[in-house]
């Protein structure tokens, strides 16, 4: 809160900068702008952006160092009360700590150490606070001192104001590539960790995945519980049951639209289809879960055949319906781009219009339907919410799609909602799967768009 | 589409055109009837509508047996509109209306009991740009024999190709890649292959809509020495922007102006000798 | 030979027999049936799916009562007469409500079958007799009647959603329970109300008294930090990369970069929020705070790309008519480019917006799952979201949470209707056609 009101507070001194700036830059020419090398709003620009921009950077890394430099300083002024600790209980210490300093309930009655380190985690974070806010007026008023000694009729400020903008603009489009590194570097931290622990080609390869059980080393099963092989298994019977339903509903939608439907009942229907990929995933495994799963299971019994009420017939059906808009807007736009004078050539011929569609059509955009479809795979693959809730949750190595099996997102899910240890193998086997489905899910997504940039290239 | 924009945009020059038209058309008429060859295309009183615009004005015209007839005239005066009549390919514009009679070997083509499917493979046509499928050569050749079913199996096929491409003059340049893409080749062979197409369905009449428009000169003459040569099977007809091509290919022109037919007759009465000062207007190069 | 083969093949003509014809047509017929029956069976899914839920969560609007006669007895509330607020705070009100229904079924003894017929108001009966207690303290001493909340089985058997004519150890609800029931309806004690806790109150363990507003409150909190971050960097991202990047491979780069980003799953955006904002950086787990930045990462791509596009649109004439007068690009770029570009804009956020509100997986991630009945007053208070409720909800044992997550359901398909419209709308409204 005391942070807000501070960079509150630096806003509205950098407000005052422009103002000031601009202000002093008129009165230096008296009035006529004209003898100014840039308008007045950059001479305030420029005077802002010194008074602003350092002190808002300062505390922001500030912000982002301090918690880790306090637990830093607090663990050392405990050194020896913690000596023989391991690192989980470290950190279960420390999470006391900053539950206590906080003012939280803490869920054992602190010992006199531990209320001692908190104290000293108080005192350091104010302290903290109090150097950051001295360092901030010392910027702000050092930049407001400095940019208003610069501004002078001769000063070239819109140059300036304008460089500095267009590398605000530069670091803002760097963003994206960070938050790629970001998922990259986090993915593969943790699942390093994990694979101290676990053998990765056991990891990729084995059989048999029952993470809640190993929760030691010396435990029946603990050694063999990280195959990933079902979960993989699980995720592919799913996204193929998803597909089944999926490409041939949004190509035939799509090739309905694109060709037959009169400009009126595309213009209906076409909303409608994007309703469909409008709706929260969420709201699709609620679906599943109550009204699909159970429709099956009793459709099962009333010809005798045993359906799980978390059956992956459900889960992928569902999932096939939220991925048909997908198919079918990608597709119709690939076969929208197929160029008029091959229809016109097909139809010349005495084609009808479904033999033209299927025999010159189809062929031509095949590269974009194709690349629409390894999109709506990945979709398919990635999509977390219908089996979370739709399918089950133990893995189960079956190509049966009546029966429950388990997928990557699940287990993600299921491994880390809840209490965590962070580094018992149980948690970073997340991570694991986390970094395949994100690699799967790239080489799709690149493939993919490859092929369709393709295609646009061939009818351009 | 941008006939009918020509004629809306210049209202002035169609005003001017009623009143010689009429005329134009009757005097027309008698040369039409040359006794050395059947009618084999006839169209009467042909009137196209784009929605509200009118695109043609009461188009008559004979088309004779085993000739080549050339739509001459101006961009947007008709001719291509009129050409796409004769295979009713205006169907496939939702907004496009065609009234008058248009009648091959005398049966009406607008006839509700007529099958257009059928029409089609009786009228074939070649268009402006070469539109090969993309698919193999074989292919695009086996493509209208394979739709009409007009090959029991793999070896029936395989004669209906090869005499096609050997009919369009491109056998010897493709027998060796005929699994090659049909994109592949030149744009000359490309406009071949698709005469080649047309052709393989064995139709009654092939119509060309500027073929040679995006060919360089070569391509150009190697289509024009074919088309002298599918005369003797074939009534084509041709839609040119090059009066010496309909010079040098055709028996018959007709030129068309601002959605009227002005004047149709033998190609050398035409260019020698034309009734029609618009058409002397045209020929000699005052506009176009 | 080849003369031949060119004379066999001119004689042959299409098989125009009409056999060969119907067949044809009739794939025609087939085909274009295929098509149709497509987007029948994809809109039929569509009906289906928001038919049931419009059926099953219709009815958590309204919200069974029981009206008792209750003696305000000064004796249990405030025995000295005080009126001390904290005296009044304290009193024994689950008393009073329980001897109140005591009152209309006096021959009903035993434990059992008196904690059954405790169980026909909701737990949370006590409360609501307390805040009209506090609100009017005169009332002390007199008997009113009150509308209380029916417990929620009972609330399900009002409704038709507990069935009466199955095996009593298969229901919720005791044989006896339905005989005081049908007694007070037929005594005219019982009635349909409109639900407002369903709109005013924060989650609960009980049905009856569980609401959408904190999960309300904290979307609306953790939207706002997500607009904050993702509208200004995407725009700017965007000016970047379609009017100041040099066109060199390192743009490439980060083109293909948000191409690919766009589509990574958003479970793996939460993997990132779990490791960076809360394991590296501390952030506090489950607040609004650190979901709106996880759902900012998230949305930048598609603000990205819809802000190239909309900038892409505008005609180059009006860059150069900017240049030629004398302006620099920066100046082009924010005092003419940007602001035709903004609709479009607007239009690409408010539709990642939209798409962020109904996301649920990267949220479960940073544990945004927590059961919270507070509604969240910062940006880091714990909180949850409308989906994430839904998906809290769908996974409770009781069944009058399921009228409830179809209702909570209705309640977010509203606000992404709302701003799927708005969408729509500013693309109407400013729409330019170059």
């Amino acid at each position: 809160m005391n942070t807000l009101i501070l960079i509150i507070v630096l806003l509205g001194l950098t407000t005052f900068a422009y103002r000031y700036g601009r202000r002093k830059a008129l009165a230096s020419v008296e009035g006529s702008v004209a003898n100014l090398h840039s308008l007045p709003s950059y001479h305030g620009a420029y005077v802002a952006l010194w008074c602003g921009l350092p002190a808002l950077i300062v505390v922001a890394l500030w912000l982002m160092l301090q918690t880790d430099m306090v637990e830093r300083l607090v663990l050392s002024g405990i050194a020896d009360g913690i000596a023989g600790m391991s690192e989980g209980q470290i950190s279960l210490l420390l999470s006391d700590i900053r539950n206590l300093a906080t003012g939280d309930i803490t869920t054992r009655s602190p010992s006199p150490m531990v209320l001692a380190a908190a104290e000293r985690y108080v005192e350091l974070q104010r302290l903290g606070f109090a150097l950051m806010t001295g360092a901030a007026v010392i910027l702000t008023s050092g930049g407001l001192y400095f940019g208003l000694r610069a501004i002078q009729p001769a000063l070239r400020a819109r140059p300036q104001v304008e460089r500095i903008v267009r590398g605000l603009l530069f670091i803002a489009s760097v963003i994206a590539i960070l938050t790629t590194i970001g998922i990259v570097l986090s993915l593969m931290f943790e699942s390093n960790r994990f694979f101290g622990q676990v053998n990765p080609l056991e990891f990729l390869f084995g059989l048999n995945w029952s993470p809640q059980t190993a929760l030691r080393a010396d435990q029946v099963g603990g050694s063999g519980a990280f195959g990933a092989v079902p979960v993989f298994a699980g995720t592919l019977l799913i996204t193929v049951i998803a597909m089944i339903v999926a490409v041939p509903i949004g190509l035939m939608a799509a090739i309905y639209m694109a060709e037959y439907a009169s400009p009126t009942t595309r213009s209906l229907i076409k909303p409608a289809l994007e309703i469909l990929a409008g709706i929260p995933t969420v709201v699709y495994g609620f679906f599943a879960a109550l009204t699909i799963g159970p429709l099956f299971r009793g459709l099962g019994e009333s010809v005798g055949l045993p359906v799980a009420s978390e059956s992956a017939l459900a889960a992928g059906l569902v999932m096939g319906v939220m991925i048909i808009p997908f198919v079918s807007s990608l597709s119709d736009d690939v076969i929208n781009a197929v160029p008029q004078s091959l229809r016109d050539g097909s139809l010349a011929l005495g084609a009808t219009h479904s033999e033209t569609i299927r025999r010159v059509i189809l062929p031509a955009s095949l590269h974009g339907i194709v690349g629409a479809v390894l999109l709506a795979v990945s979709r398919a693959i990635g999509e977390t919410m219908i089996v979370v809730m739709a399918a089950g949750l133990s893995a189960n190595l079956t190509a049966n799609p009546l029966e429950a099996v388990t997928t990557v997102t699940v287990q993600i899910v299921t491994l880390l909602v809840g209490d965590q240890e962070f580094d018992s193998a149980k948690t970073l086997a997340a991570f694991a799967l986390g970094l395949v489905l994100f690699l799967v899910t790239l080489a799709l997504n690149i493939v993919a768009l490859r092929v369709v940039r393709k295609y646009r290239e061939e009818y351009d | 589409m941008t006939e009918a924009f020509h004629v809306e945009n210049n209202p002035q020059p169609v005003e001017e055109s009623v009143s010689g038209m009429s005329e134009a058309v009757e005097a027309g008429m008698p040369e039409v009837d040359a006794a050395h060859a059947p009618t084999k295309v006839k169209a009467d009183n042909v009137d196209v509508f784009y929605a509200e615009k009118q695109a043609l004005f009461d188009v008559s015209l004979d088309v004779p047996e085993n000739q080549v007839t050339a739509l001459i005239g101006p961009s947007g005066c008709g001719k291509s509109t009129f050409l796409r009549c004769i295979n009713r390919m205006n169907d496939t514009i939702p907004i496009c209306r065609v009234t008058g009679d248009i009648t091959i070997d005398d049966q009406d083509i607008y006839d509700p009991a007529i099958d257009v499917v059928q029409l089609r493979a009786r009228v074939g046509m070649v268009f402006q740009k070469p539109n090969p499928f993309p698919k193999s050569i074989y292919e695009n050749v086996a493509y209208g024999p394979r739709i009409h079913g007009m090959a029991q199996g793999k070896a029936d096929i395989d004669v209906l190709v090869e005499s096609s491409l050997q009919r369009a003059g491109l056998w010897n340049e493709v027998k060796d890649r005929l699994s090659e893409s049909g994109t592949s080749l030149s744009g000359g062979q490309q406009q071949r292959l698709c005469i080649a197409r047309a052709i393989a369905v064995n139709p009654d009449v092939i119509l060309m809509d500027e073929p040679c428009s995006a060919l360089d000169p070569i391509a150009t003459a190697r289509i024009e020495e074919l088309m002298d040569e599918l005369r003797q099977n074939y009534t084509i007809v041709i839609v040119t922007h090059s009066m010496q091509q309909a010079a040098r290919v055709s028996q018959r022109t007709a030129f068309f102006h601002l959605g009227y037919l002005v004047e149709s007759g033998a190609t050398e009465m035409i260019f020698t000798n034309p009734e029609d000062k618009r058409t002397q207007d045209y020929i000699t190069g005052r506009f176009g | 030979m080849t003369d031949f083969i060119a004379d066999r093949a001119a004689t042959r003509k299409p098989d125009f027999s009409n056999a060969h014809l119907r067949k044809r047509y009739r794939a025609e017929a087939r085909f274009k049936l295929y098509g149709i029956a497509a987007i029948v069976a994809a809109l039929g899914m569509l009906a289906f799916l928001l038919g049931s839920i419009v059926m099953t969560g219709s009815s958590a609007f309204t919200q069974t009562e029981i009206a008792l006669d209750v003696t305000l007895d000064r004796a249990q509330i405030d025995p000295n007469g005080t009126l001390d607020p904290e005296v009044l705070a304290k009193g024994n009100y689950r008393k009073i409500v329980r001897d109140a229904i005591r009152a209309q079924f006096p021959d009903v003894s035993g434990r059992r079958d008196l904690r059954e017929l405790y169980r026909l108001v909701s737990t949370g009966s006590d409360f609501t007799l307390r805040q009209i207690v506090e609100t009017d303290p005169g009332l002390i001493d007199t008997t009113q009647t009150i509308w209380f909340k029916s417990s929620a089985d009972i609330d399900q058997l009002n409704k038709g959603a507990i069935p009466r004519d199955v095996v009593e150890s298969d229901r919720r609800v005791s044989d006896a329970q339905i005989g005081w029931f049908d007694k007070l309806s037929a005594d005219d004690r019982t009635r349909r109300s409109f639900n407002t806790t369903f709109f005013t109150s924060g989650d609960s363990r009980e049905p009856e008294q569980a609401g959408v507003l904190g999960a309300v409150v904290g979307t609306t909190l953790t939207l706002v930090v997500t607009l904050i971050l993702s509208f200004p960097i995407g725009v700017m991202s965007a000016v970047y990369l379609e009017e100041f990047a040099p066109k060199n491979r390192w743009t490439d780069l980060i083109e293909v970069n948000i191409n690919n980003l766009a589509a990574v799953p958003s479970i793996v955006f939460g993997l990132l929020g779990l490791a960076v904002f809360l394991n590296f950086f501390e952030l506090p787990r489950s607040a609004p705070l650190v979901g709106g930045l996880v759902l900012a990462l998230m949305t930048l791509p598609t603000v990205i790309i819809a802000g190239r596009a909309a900038l892409q649109s505008v005609p180059p004439s009006i860059r150069e008519a900017a240049l030629g007068v004398g302006a620099s690009p920066l100046q082009t770029v924010s005092h003419h480019v940007l602001p035709l570009a903004m609709p479009g804009i607007l239009t690409g956020t408010i539709i990642g917006m939209a798409r962020a509100l109904g996301e649920t997986a990267p949220l479960l991630m940073i544990g945004m799952v927590a059961f919270i009945v507070d509604i969240p007053r910062s940006f880091t208070d714990a909180a949850t979201v409308l989906p994430v409720q839904v998906f809290l909800w769908a996974d409770a044992p009781e069944r009058a949470f399921v009228e409830r997550t179809s209702a909570a359901i209705m309640v977010l398909l509203a606000f992404l209707i709302l701003m799927n419209l708005a969408a729509v709308l500013l693309r109407r409204k400013l729409e330019r056609r170059w």
